[in-house]
């Protein structure tokens, strides 16, 4: 007869505790994401699809995916690299590389979206280098490309560290005896070891860059088809009042973004099942 | 067989041995540069970035555009918001911790996957969620405003965007902790007769609380920055419902720079104190963090 719903415990406090998850959960979370949904049925799929089926909205919805996986393949590789750098040498002021790192969590995105546009504006320190060599940043996709690389760079390093610490020595010293050169252990012993963790990382940087807007609305310039995100697109509708709009671009967001996890989780769960439970 | 008078040839330099478990020097110290020089680049720039630009007129420039009415009153809104929403979240967090540690129900997983669930939400769509449930040409937000108690373009919704977009962190952070701990010391104390709350407060909290003041710390810095949220809930109405983040993007956008990064560099000044704080409970509290976070 299966598992009871509810198993009898002696612990106290079962009513209270569940009481104030589930009112909270639901009054904070569920009712509005159900409100969400509910205003996108009431205008119906036919009339969603032509809100999104727009050049302007495909373009956005594009352009955010495209750089956020972008940043998300970088943050991927300079994360496992900051992780190893973090765990495995000692050198001076490695306490404070490891506070940094944390940083674009602890800063505010709206502080992050000036401070990465007077940076990289025409006339800032990074920008008028750039300018030099005939490459603008402020303004243009680049812009876009740092901000989102900014918000997602702590979570791949966040999620691997804990990992390589540990990883036992003696996996290494066996591959080592067995002739394996440093580079071939790094590749096909501790990598694999490290891939769940990273792609977990991997996926909330995507997450988080596809859904980013604080930081990014300072620094894209905001010009139609050309470096206009899609959260931007749903502020822009609410300004207007044009509510059904705002629903069923927030939908198609929230379809792409759950889509994204699944995918990522799939591949997890292959990757484990490749390397192994790891 | 073994004279003591021969002498083995000792060479006059050991060749340098370096361990099959590491890589070489000059490997090492290019990777060390390049998390340096990229971090450097990528974070520590832009950080320096808000000082130097909210010093551009000099340091009274930067202190009297702190004094105006509007930095004033968004900070003041801003310290109110932080004071509603973190701890209504940290009693969310136990809430759910120990619902969900010391009981054993079907669907446990599926209930911890809604409680991430804001940190996949964009919160833009976050803000959007509460103005489709809550805006006033809505039923239920319609009727509430009639009572007088309109949420949209008010201090309720902003509270509510900011506990939307920092929902998990307490319940994120106790969860592992509190699976680590098993339920043997409660129910030890159950057993010598010790009251719901009392189990609480004397046994459950001592072993929790450094694991409870880092999630704090986390959704505490996250609900000062919110931004994108509380964007679309504000209303922007100067004075009433213009938080920190939204009164920096309204000077920003004035062209106002100093007072802007001013104002930023406030709240840039207490992010550095989160990661202070949070570097040293990493240090000092290792044990008592959930496992992603040791070090």
């Amino acid at each position: 007869m299966g598992r009871p719903l509810l198993q009898r415990s002696p612990m106290p406090g079962l009513g209270l505790s569940m009481g104030i998850t589930l009112t909270m959960l639901s009054i904070v979370v569920l009712l509005p994401i159900g409100a969400l949904l509910l205003r996108g049925a009431s205008f119906g799929l036919g009339n969603m699809w032509e809100v999104v089926n727009r050049p302007r909205v495909w373009s956005a919805l594009f352009l955010s995916f495209r750089l956020s996986l972008l940043a998300a393949v970088f943050n991927l590789v300079f994360g496992v690299l900051l992780a190893w750098v973090l765990v495995r040498y000692r050198f001076p002021g490695r306490r404070i590389l490891d506070a940094a790192v944390d940083l674009p969590f602890a800063l505010p995105t709206a502080v992050a979206g000036i401070a990465l546009t007077a940076l990289y504006a025409p006339n800032g320190a990074f920008g008028s280098l750039a300018r030099e060599v005939g490459v603008k940043i402020a303004y243009t996709q680049w812009g876009i490309l740092i901000a989102l690389i900014f918000v997602g760079l702590p979570f791949v390093a966040r999620t691997v560290q804990p990992v390589i610490e540990e990883i036992e020595r003696e996996v290494e010293e066996a591959s080592a005896t067995l002739g394996a050169s440093r580079f071939y252990t790094l590749r096909h012993v501790i990598l694999p070891m490290l891939a769940p963790a990273a792609l977990t990382g991997f996926a909330l940087a995507l997450a988080r860059a596809v859904g980013e807007y604080g930081s990014v609305i300072f620094i894209a310039g905001n010009i139609p088809l050309l470096t206009e995100i899609a959260p931007l697109l749903i502020v822009i509708q609410l300004e207007e009042f044009n509510y059904d709009g705002a629903a069923a671009i927030g939908i198609a967001m929230l379809l792409i973004s759950f889509a994204m996890l699944l995918a990522i989780n799939l591949i997890q769960i292959w990757s484990r099942r490749r390397i192994g439970h790891v | 067989m073994f004279d003591a008078g021969v002498k083995l040839p000792v060479p006059a330099k050991a060749p340098r041995f370096r361990p099959a478990t590491q890589e070489s020097p000059a490997v090492r110290w290019l990777l060390i540069g390049i998390a340096v020089l990229g971090l450097a680049v990528l974070v520590v720039a832009p950080l320096a970035a808000v000082f130097t630009e909210a010093l551009a007129k000099g340091w009274a420039a930067a202190v009297t555009s702190l004094t105006h009415k509007d930095a004033r009153d968004a900070i003041r809104l801003t310290l109110l918001i932080t004071a509603i929403a973190v701890p209504l979240n940290a009693v969310f967090g136990i809430a759910a911790a120990w619902f969900i540690t010391k009981f054993d129900f079907r669907g446990k997983a599926f209930l911890i996957t809604l409680i991430d669930l804001p940190f996949s939400v964009s919160p833009v769509v976050a803000g959007l969620c509460l103005v489709l449930l809550f805006g006033a040409n809505t039923a239920l937000g319609g009727w509430l405003v009639a009572q007088g108690y309109p949420i949209i373009f008010a201090l309720p919704g902003i509270a509510l965007a900011t506990m939307f977009v920092t929902f998990p962190f307490v319940a994120r952070e106790l969860i592992p902790v509190m699976i680590e701990q098993g339920r043997v010391e409660e129910e030890a104390a159950l057993t010598l007769g010790a009251s719901g709350w009392r189990i609480f407060w004397t046994v459950t909290l001592p072993n929790i609380r450094w694991a409870l003041l880092y999630g704090v710390l986390l959704c505490n810095a996250r609900a000062m920055g919110e931004f994108g949220a509380v964007a679309v809930v504000s209303g922007k109405i100067r004075g009433q419902t213009a938080t920190m983040p939204i009164t920096i993007e309204m000077m920003y956008n004035e062209y106002l720079s100093v007072a802007a990064f001013s104002l930023a560099a406030v709240l840039t000044a207490l992010a550095l104190v989160t990661l202070l704080l949070k570097t040293a409970l990493e240090i000092r509290h290792a044990d008592a963090l959930a496992a992603t976070h040791r070090h």
